[in-house]
């Protein structure tokens, strides 16, 4: 059997004295696409911090390659592989287009050729076309385009996306998703949050739905959709 | 004529010399967000290096040489001891651990160099004036002081505009944690930026000391005009220093002269200034 490429095993997180995360097992797969759903304040991106050791889990482990990378710091877990892409985007508003792309740019340690500048500007052209301009002089969708760049620049194995086409037009939304589907097809795994469920459906493979703390539903498409009554519920559709 | 020039000369020269421990401050400031009340005794730590070594090698520039690396792993030191445990915490306790260093450095000096003000001597070769536009003659040194503050000045700019680190600087003054994220250490980038702040603070002090004297409290001045460049530049802003502390020493110096009864305020006056009109600073975020 195929081992996870990252795995959350029964973490416990907390935020001062309220208890965020309880008990969550969360696993993805090399190569597979998972979304992470539910309504807001649920710990979706609460997951997602503590498995890039933004937070640490007060009990329980993160498993990244077979490697326990539990209260590790989150540049030790990013050069092992995970990128994260926060909800804000992360862009460095002081640093031009090309500087933001190569800032963490580094070999991949897979098989999977590496990404690189000439890469990315054919997946964004329109970052070529700003490569000079600076961080803060681009639109939303560009500055998600960036994210995404960047995030493939560092050649992750494994991509975590919090809100990836929040607040950004329905034109610009269709394009990040169908790059989510070309990076989806390179064969890096990903974990998307978004409040689409149908473009999630689309997607990913593979369905977590978070309610206060904790996973209710982790399943496929399939059955995600047949199971009305969980979408009512949980994500308010 | 001759004395409105002499002024600009001091007071650019004065600013240079500022901008070197400013800049230090600023990066501080922007970056690790702490308020760092002990920058003024690295400054005087140079200028008492500048005394020691000086009289070891016999010369200001070997001095400088030997003084900015081991101002560099004492800065390194402060940080890893000290400074670090800041990072989370208020401004009020980095205000009072910092200015407990100052307490410290302080008697650390008396221990060591006494409480007798001492000089550095000008290299024989430095020593004199030369005539400016026929105009004026101006000591020799002084004027080596300003270019050696200038190539200071762009080999820091260089690094912060070009390099693979000053990405990592600008980029830390704007989101730290996600420079974290990406795989960056930020413990031993603002280690490497605390201690490069230091020995340029060192650097100041070295190079300064054959002008001024060297005594006890010497970078306690230092400290508080440094930090109004700080927020006239913009925190976190290099630029925004250099600028800062240009017209800092233009108005000491013009104030001294044209305005000597309130020479003391004219500094704080072109701060407020600057505040009313820009409150993030000339180069600052607002």
């Amino acid at each position: 059997m195929t081992a996870p490429v990252l795995a959350a095993e029964k973490i416990n997180t907390y935020y001062g004295h309220s208890h965020i995360l309880r008990g969550v097992d969360f696993r993805v797969m090399p190569r597979e696409t998972v979304s992470l759903l539910g309504r807001n304040g649920m710990g979706k991106t609460t997951l997602l911090r503590s498995l890039v050791g933004l937070v640490k889990p007060r009990t329980g482990h993160v498993i990244f390659n077979g490697a326990d990378i539990t209260g590790n710091r989150p540049s030790f877990i990013a050069r092992a592989g995970l990128a994260f892409i926060p909800e804000d985007r992360g862009i460095f508003p002081n640093l031009t287009v090309i500087e933001n792309l190569t800032f963490a740019a580094r070999p991949g340690r897979g098989t999977r050729p590496d990404w690189t500048l000439e890469r990315i500007y054919s997946l964004f052209p329109r970052l070529a076309e700003r490569r000079t301009h600076w961080g803060n002089e681009l639109s939303g969708g560009e500055q998600k385009m960036l994210s995404i760049g960047r995030a493939l620049m560092t050649n992750p194995d494994i991509i975590l996306f919090d809100e990836a086409t929040e607040g950004l037009a329905p034109k610009v939304r269709d394009e990040i998703w169908a790059t989510l589907r070309q990076v989806a097809a390179t064969g890096i795994a990903a974990v998307v949050v978004d409040k689409n469920l149908d473009d999630l459906l689309a997607l990913a493979e593979r369905h977590v739905v978070m309610a206060k703390g904790e996973i209710v539903f982790d399943g496929t498409t399939q059955v995600l959709k047949a199971d009305e009554a969980l979408i009512h519920r949980h994500l308010g559709v | 004529m001759d004395l409105v020039l002499t002024q600009i000369f001091n007071g650019l020269q004065y600013g240079l010399l500022i901008f070197l421990a400013a800049s230090g401050l600023t990066l501080v400031l922007g970056i690790m967000g702490v308020i760092n009340l002990s920058h003024g005794s690295f400054y005087m730590l140079g200028a008492y290096l500048s005394l020691t070594l000086t009289s070891l090698t016999g010369d200001i520039f070997l001095s400088l040489a030997l003084g900015i690396p081991i101002a560099f792993l004492f800065g390194a030191a402060i940080e890893w001891l000290f400074i670090r445990h800041l990072y989370a915490r208020d401004h009020l306790q980095q205000v009072l651990l910092t200015f407990g260093l100052i307490l410290v450095f302080n008697e650390l000096q008396r221990m060591i160099w006494g409480t007798f003000p001492h000089s550095v001597p000008i290299p024989s070769y430095l020593s004199g004036s030369v005539k400016i536009f026929g105009l004026m003659s101006y000591p020799v040194y002084r004027i080596a002081v300003a270019g050696l503050c200038i190539l200071l000045a762009l080999a820091m700019m260089f690094v912060i505009q070009r390099t693979k680190i000053g990405r990592m600087i600008r980029a830390g003054e704007s989101n730290r944690e996600m420079v974290e994220v990406l795989g960056i250490d930020t413990r031993l980038l603002f280690r490497f930026v605390f201690a490069a702040g230091v020995s340029l603070a060192a650097a100041g002090g070295i190079i300064a000391a054959p002008i001024e004297s060297v005594y006890p409290g010497i970078g306690e001045s230092v400290l508080i005009t440094s930090l109004v460049v700080v927020v006239i530049g913009g925190i976190g802003s290099v630029r925004g220093a250099f600028v800062g502390a240009l017209l800092i020493g233009l108005a000491d110096a013009f104030g001294k002269v044209y305005l000597p009864q309130f020479a003391s305020v004219v500094v704080y006056a072109l701060m407020a200034a600057v505040l009313v009109t820009r409150p993030g600073g000339l180069f600052g975020r607002a």
